[in-house]
């Protein structure tokens, strides 16, 4: 050892853990409010508040921070209750969340109102507040052990397990839960080939969407000889719908921070980068706060872990372009130029960050590096399928009872996301309409929508490949037997359109045509050479453009042409919208039986399209119609028809 | 090194694999034009217009410019999916382009025209979406047309890496990217150099050179003006290949003529020009060598070198040439003696000059070329406009007699002629210094001649020995110069062009598909210095005539030399608002930088002026604004004695105002 890192503190894990473990046997209950975004803005916050208030006025005592000075014996006991922030638990739909340990209740949609009689009952007399606990839609029975509720029981958490679970603002209780300790192994006693070779036989894959085999990526970085090389956490999550990332940044930062360490060590890396957008004030801020607590523990810095390894990370933030989750798109934007894609080869292993090797990888598979690591990769690999191994994490929204995060292993099929971890499907009023569904929309902007002939289709990254989606970062939205198909697709091209870095000329303009082209099927325009001509452009983008994002651009029209060309169909030729979302294709028609004559209708109608007299049932002339509703809206009678 | 032979088959043909960068360019050897917007070889690969898309053989469809060469791979070109893929990527770029092809000044030699041609791409099948941008009509050089512009991105490479501008950039994102300037401006306001090399990329009409096709043709057919014109020397060898010629052949002869027909007054040759500066310019060279000033010496003929340095380098313009470039020497001297030998007025007096280059456009224009606000050179017309007059004017430039220039202006010397080519200047004012220092030396000083961009030499000259440097690029000059100024390299004479291989491959030249273009364009040049009667400039009969008549020292002094302005913008020095003499009791400086301006340093700066004024403190108080101290985060940042307050408000500062007081 140098002197220099003999003055500096270096963190003990095993008596961090210890101190750790002793000082938190002396709570009876540790409350633990569930403060991801979802929550927060649930007033999950005023409840935290809330429960402090209450809590003192009943006279008794409870500690924000866990206290871990060292008491004697007859000293302890202090606190009561331990009241902690967590991170994302996944389970927004229910949210604001609060946990009660060792009880290990879940209570859901919690009010400050109900703050009093959740300590008044079961904090003080232990008994369960029934009303505040998950009901099963089916059984409508009230399920008390949080692990029984289907949403979790379904589930295997085990990237997860920590998110929602532990204090956001004590590094010491990630490392009270296993933190770090695999960090410590991979500087300390790993060999950086060792690393790769083990995160190879693990047979992890890129969550971000590529599925590029980690391991394969971080060997090809380390054979790579340079003074300097980087390490860059992708977290620049932006596809609509999806919230992964940001869960894991916030409610486990230092589980990123741990994965990022390991894959230094494993390339031999001495600096990294977080890069974040900067939408994501919360996941900026608690990494920033993370990695201030891991260099002032000797975790990141100088001589890590007491070795003669240096590895530090810094946070970057993005300006929310979606471009910029593209890898040479990011690097580029770090390095302070226009967020563009680059031409590859040369892969960012080979010249990356500032031209020096560089590995790059997404949150999730950063944050499972340290589990791969405890478990084994000969454990993990058990996990998932042939091709997929491990567990992976989905923002699970649209039409579905649970919305929320997931965590499932690979092979998971759609009926079991969406029937069981889900809740089902839910109609547009939000009633549970069972699996009745129509569509999954997987993977973003890049993926593809899936059909009831997908159900029992094991979700993989080869699986989904092969029928048009793909896994893409993990956002899954449902669609109920209400939703337009075209509609969607038209909703995702405006997206990449939008979010096109404008680079390259067949997803600059191929998007925007594409764009262009839905709106004549949605508004009635297209003719048969429309379809023909969005499927060839489709396919040109597809091949044709330069990186990801543009390659990817047209899989949602693609999958609908594939799986709903009856719907296109419908739109194109008989100038209807089977689900009746498109106005512009929709006829309004006056029922005769019901008519009262009363000719509100004909005076609003800004075209006088609605012609008839006293006494006599309207009549709407469809060449005039311009379907501007003005009529359906003001029947008092229910007397017109949209369809 | 395994020493096998590489070799891919494209096509059905196999191609050696050697030295290519990439796919394209093995390609181009197997003598298959790929259509392509982006890939110029002298700068970056883009991979943006995805044209050059081929099929290999087991990896797919890829564009050949950012593809590696492989041992035994196996391309198709042409393939029935490519055709429809390249036709339909032309159709998608036609359907937000500004199709007003017949008017476009670009028709003819535009380079998706005649891709759509050769493609055979007979309809859009795709919806008009192009919107109206307004034309940039700031700069005198350059006219950009946003509306043509397909965001190839040719001019924003050429411009960063060639010539280390950076003028242009993109902005916006997807359909809404933009090619554009710092902040939106004109082209004119920012620090673009006029050097024209974007409009040389320019596959579209998006960027030309500012025409002044029109000024000449009124000053022409106005019988109360006397129109004279001068041929600058990188013309004579490339204006021959608007009208079929191949690179480098000289069509002086043809050009005379055209022009006399046209109605010009007086045919002459801007190598007079450049014979008077390589005798003004040797001696000024030769004085601060005798003298140990202001080493190196850089010359100063090329106008877009001259605002790069002016912009970039301002506290090294005291080692920049004084001279004026052989046009402005020129025009300077024209309308001198021309007035008085013809007896007319200066404004009746019109000087065109025919040059390779935009920034002429722009130099003619400085202040400092102007007498009373005539300009010592009216018009400025390129190599281009020179094709389009001859064009419209219906002239065979095949058949047309060879005539020759008027005299005296029209006399030079080889020395004069070889100005137009990188590493001219040197050779031409070596001739004449070598001659001066030791008589009877008449040495070619052929180690500036080449295509390197960089050329270096020792010369022995008598007992002197000159270490001079060729540059050619911006880019390149500002590598060697950033040495220079290190310490690093030391020389005494510098020549600086900013277009690559010099005025021959200027902004105003024809765009050539030969590679070899720009070296038989010097080749041509270096053929009309041997086939002239003198080599060096002194020996120009008329120049020496001209010294001895009417140039004394002091006219010499007056016509042939200028000063140069700092255009620096943001100056690395603080510039003092409120200057107080003696008893300062506070010194406040606030930072006006970009970041901490937005986060409002103009209001707080208005809100504690108000706030001193009300004390009455004003003449107390030194008041300074600085620039940018790289705490944009901070921002607004103010220090007040020394002592720095970020995300500072007026309250703050008052605060610690009040607690020094």
């Amino acid at each position: 050892m140098t002197g220099s890192i003999l003055t500096k503190q270096i963190i003990d894990l095993d008596k961090t853990r210890e101190i750790y473990k002793d000082a938190s046997a002396s709570y009876k209950s540790r409350i633990v409010i569930c403060a991801g975004t979802g929550c927060m803005a649930n007033g999950a916050m005023s409840i935290y508040n809330k429960f402090r208030e209450v809590i003192y006025e009943r006279g008794l005592k409870v500690a924000v921070m866990l206290d871990k000075e060292e008491h004697k014996e007859d000293d302890r006991c202090d606190n009561d209750f331990l009241l902690v922030e967590s991170g994302c638990q996944g389970f927004c739909q229910m949210g604001p969340l609060v946990t009660l340990y060792p009880q290990k209740i879940l209570y859901t949609k919690v009010k400050t109102s109900d703050v009093e009689e959740i300590v008044d009952r079961t904090l003080i007399k232990n008994e369960y507040v029934d009303r505040l606990l998950y009901e099963c839609p089916d059984s409508k029975h009230h399920v008390r052990d949080m692990d029984k509720i289907p949403f979790y029981e379904r589930q295997n958490r085990i990237m997860l397990k920590l998110c929602g679970h532990i204090n956001v603002h004590d590094a010491d209780e990630y490392i009270a839960n296993g933190g770090y300790f695999m960090a410590r192994k991979s500087v300390l006693e790993m060999t950086d080939t060792q690393i790769c070779k083990e995160i190879l036989d693990s047979g992890l894959r890129g969550r971000g969407g590529g599925g590029f085999p980690t391991g394969r990526k971080w060997d090809l970085t380390r054979i790579n000889e340079s003074d300097v090389k980087y390490v860059i956490c992708n977290g620049d999550e932006g596809d609509p719908g999806a919230f992964m990332d940001r869960c894991v940044m916030e409610g486990n930062p230092h589980s990123v921070l741990e994965g990022m360490i390991i894959a230094a060590m494993a390339v031999n890396a001495t600096k990294g980068y977080v890069y974040v957008r900067t939408e994501y004030p919360l996941a900026v801020s608690r990494l920033k706060t993370a990695i201030r607590t891991a260099r002032e523990n000797g975790i990141l810095g100088e001589h890590i872990f007491g070795s003669d390894r240096s590895f530090d990370i810094e946070v970057m933030e993005g300006a929310g372009a979606f471009v910029c989750g593209e890898e040479t798109a990011l690097i580029a934007s770090i390095e302070g130029k226009r967020g563009m894609p680059s031409i590859k080869p040369p892969f960012p292993a080979e010249k990356g960050l500032f031209g020096k090797p560089t590995v790059i990888n997404n949150v999730e598979t950063l944050a499972t590096v340290p589990v791969i690591l405890e478990m084994g990769a000969e454990e993990y690999r058990k996990l998932g399928t042939e091709t997929s191994k491990g567990t992976k994490t989905f923002a699970l929204t649209g039409h579905v009872a649970n919305t929320g995060l997931i965590e499932v292993p690979f092979g998971t099929t759609l009926r079991e996301i969406v029937g069981e971890i889900g809740g089902g499907v839910i109609d547009d009023d939000g009633n549970n309409c069972g699996v009745d569904f129509k569509a999954v929309q997987i993977g973003g902007p890049s993926g593809g929508c899936l059909t009831q002939e997908h159900l029992d289709l094991p979700l993989d990254y080869d699986n989904l490949r092969d029928v048009g989606a793909m896994v893409g970062s993990g956002g899954l939205v449902v669609m109920n037997q209400n939703t337009c198909m075209v509609q969607i697709a038209r909703f995702f091209m405006q997206f990449t359109q939008n979010e096109s870095c404008g680079k390259c000329v067949v997803c600059r303009e191929g998007t925007r045509q594409m764009l262009a082209l839905l709106d004549d099927i949605i508004e009635g325009r297209a003719d048969a050479a429309t379809l023909d001509l969005l499927e060839e452009l489709a396919n040109t983008v597809k091949i044709g453009s330069l990186c990801g994002l543009g390659k990817t651009a047209p899989n949602p029209v693609l999958s609908t042409l594939k799986y709903f060309r009856d719907e296109y169909i419908a739109h194109v030729y008989n100038k209807r919208c089977p689900t009746g979302n498109c106005d512009a294709l929709k006829t309004y028609r006056v029922i005769v039986e019901k008519c009262k004559a009363c000719g509100l209708c004909a005076r609003k109608c800004p075209v006088d399209a609605i012609e008839g007299s006293k006494g006599v049932p309207y009549v709407i002339n469809i060449e005039k119609c311009i379907r501007c509703g003005a009529c359906y809206t003001a029947c008092k009678f229910d007397a017109i028809v949209k369809g | 090194m395994d020493m096998k032979t590489r070799t891919a088959v494209i096509d059905n043909v196999t191609v050696l694999i050697e030295e290519e960068k990439n796919l394209l360019e093995l390609v181009r050897k197997a003598n298959i034009e790929l259509p392509t917007f982006c890939y110029h070889s002298e700068i970056s690969v883009y991979g943006a217009c995805r044209m050059c898309m081929v099929d290999i053989e087991g990896r797919g469809i890829l564009p050949a410019c950012s593809t590696k060469p492989e041992d035994g791979m196996v391309v198709s070109t042409n393939t029935s999916q490519i055709r429809e893929m390249r036709k339909m990527i032309i159709e998608l770029m036609l359907a937000s382009h500004d199709q007003s092809c017949t008017t476009c000044p670009k028709s003819g030699d535009c380079r998706l025209q005649n891709i759509a041609k050769q493609l055979g791409v007979e309809k859009i099948r795709f919806k008009q979406v192009n919107t109206h941008h307004e034309l940039d009509l700031s700069s005198d050089a350059i006219l950009r047309d946003p509306n043509k512009c397909i965001l190839c991105g040719d001019c924003v490479r050429v411009c960063s890496e060639i010539q280390s501008v950076g003028a242009l950039d993109f902005a916006y994102r997807g359909a809404q990217a933009k090619v554009v300037t710092s902040f939106n401006k004109g082209i004119g306001e920012v620090e673009c150099v006029n050097c024209g090399q974007c409009i040389k990329v320019c596959p579209v009409g998006a960027l030309m050179p500012k025409y002044q096709i029109n000024d000449v043709w009124k000053s022409v057919h106005d019988k109360s003006k006397t129109v004279v014109v001068q041929i600058a020397p990188a013309v004579r060898v490339a204006l021959g290949e608007y009208f079929g010629y191949k690179p480098g052949t000289t069509t002086t002869g043809q050009i005379i003529s055209a022009l006399r027909r046209m109605g010009f007054d007086k045919v002459y040759d801007t190598c007079f020009g450049a014979d008077l500066t390589v005798l003004e310019e040797g001696r000024e060279f030769l004085d601060r060598y005798s003298k140990n000033e202001n080493l190196p010496l850089f010359t100063s003929c090329c106008p877009a070198w001259v605002k790069y340095a002016e912009q970039y380098y301002p506290d090294l313009l005291s080692h920049l040439s004084t001279c004026r470039s052989p046009q402005q020497m020129f025009g300077a001297i024209c309308k001198d003696q021309l007035v008085n030998d013809l007896g007319i007025s200066r404004e009746d007096l019109v000087v065109v000059s025919i040059m390779p280059c935009t920034a002429k456009k722009f130099e003619a224009r400085r202040d400092e070329f102007k007498v009373d606000g005539n300009p010592d050179v009216d018009h400025v017309i390129t190599t281009k406009e020179l094709s389009i007059m001859i064009k419209e004017s219906g002239i065979d430039l095949n058949k047309i007699e060879l005539g020759s220039f008027d005299m005296p202006f029209g006399f030079t010397t080889g020395a004069g002629v070889i100005f137009g080519s990188s590493g001219g200047v040197s050779e031409a004012v070596l001739r004449f210094a070598g001659h001066t220092l030791q008589k009877g030396l008449t040495g070619e000083f052929r180690q500036f001649r080449g295509n390197d961009r960089v050329k270096v030499s020792e010369i022995e000259i008598g007992d002197k020995k000159l270490r001079l440097a060729v540059v050619s690029g911006l880019a390149n000059a500002k590598k060697l110069i950033d040495k220079i100024r290190k310490g690093e390299e030391h020389y005494d004479l510098v020549e600086v062009m900013a277009c690559c291989g010099g005025c021959i491959n200027g902004g105003g030249q024809p765009v050539s598909n030969e590679i070899n273009a720009v070296s038989d364009r010097s080749k041509g040049l270096y053929d009309n210095d041997k086939m002239l009667q003198f080599h060096v400039s002194s020996d120009n009969p008329y120049i020496k005539q001209l010294y001895n008549e009417t140039l004394d020292h002091d006219k010499a002094h007056k016509l042939l030399h200028t000063a140069y302005e700092n255009r620096r913008r943001i100056l690395q020095d603080d510039i003092i608002i409120n200057k107080v003499p003696e008893d300062k009791k506070l010194s406040i400086t606030i930072c006006f930088g970009t970041s901490c301006f937005l986060r409002g340093a103009q209001t707080l700066y208005t809100q504690v002026m108000e706030y001193l004024t009300e004390r009455d403190l004003l003449d107390k108080t030194e008041f300074t604004a600085s620039f940018c101290g790289k705490q944009c985060k901070k921002g607004p940042v103010l220090s007040v004695n020394g002592k720095s307050i970020e995300h500072c408000t007026l309250e703050m500062a008052v605060a610690e105002i009040e607690k020094i007081l």
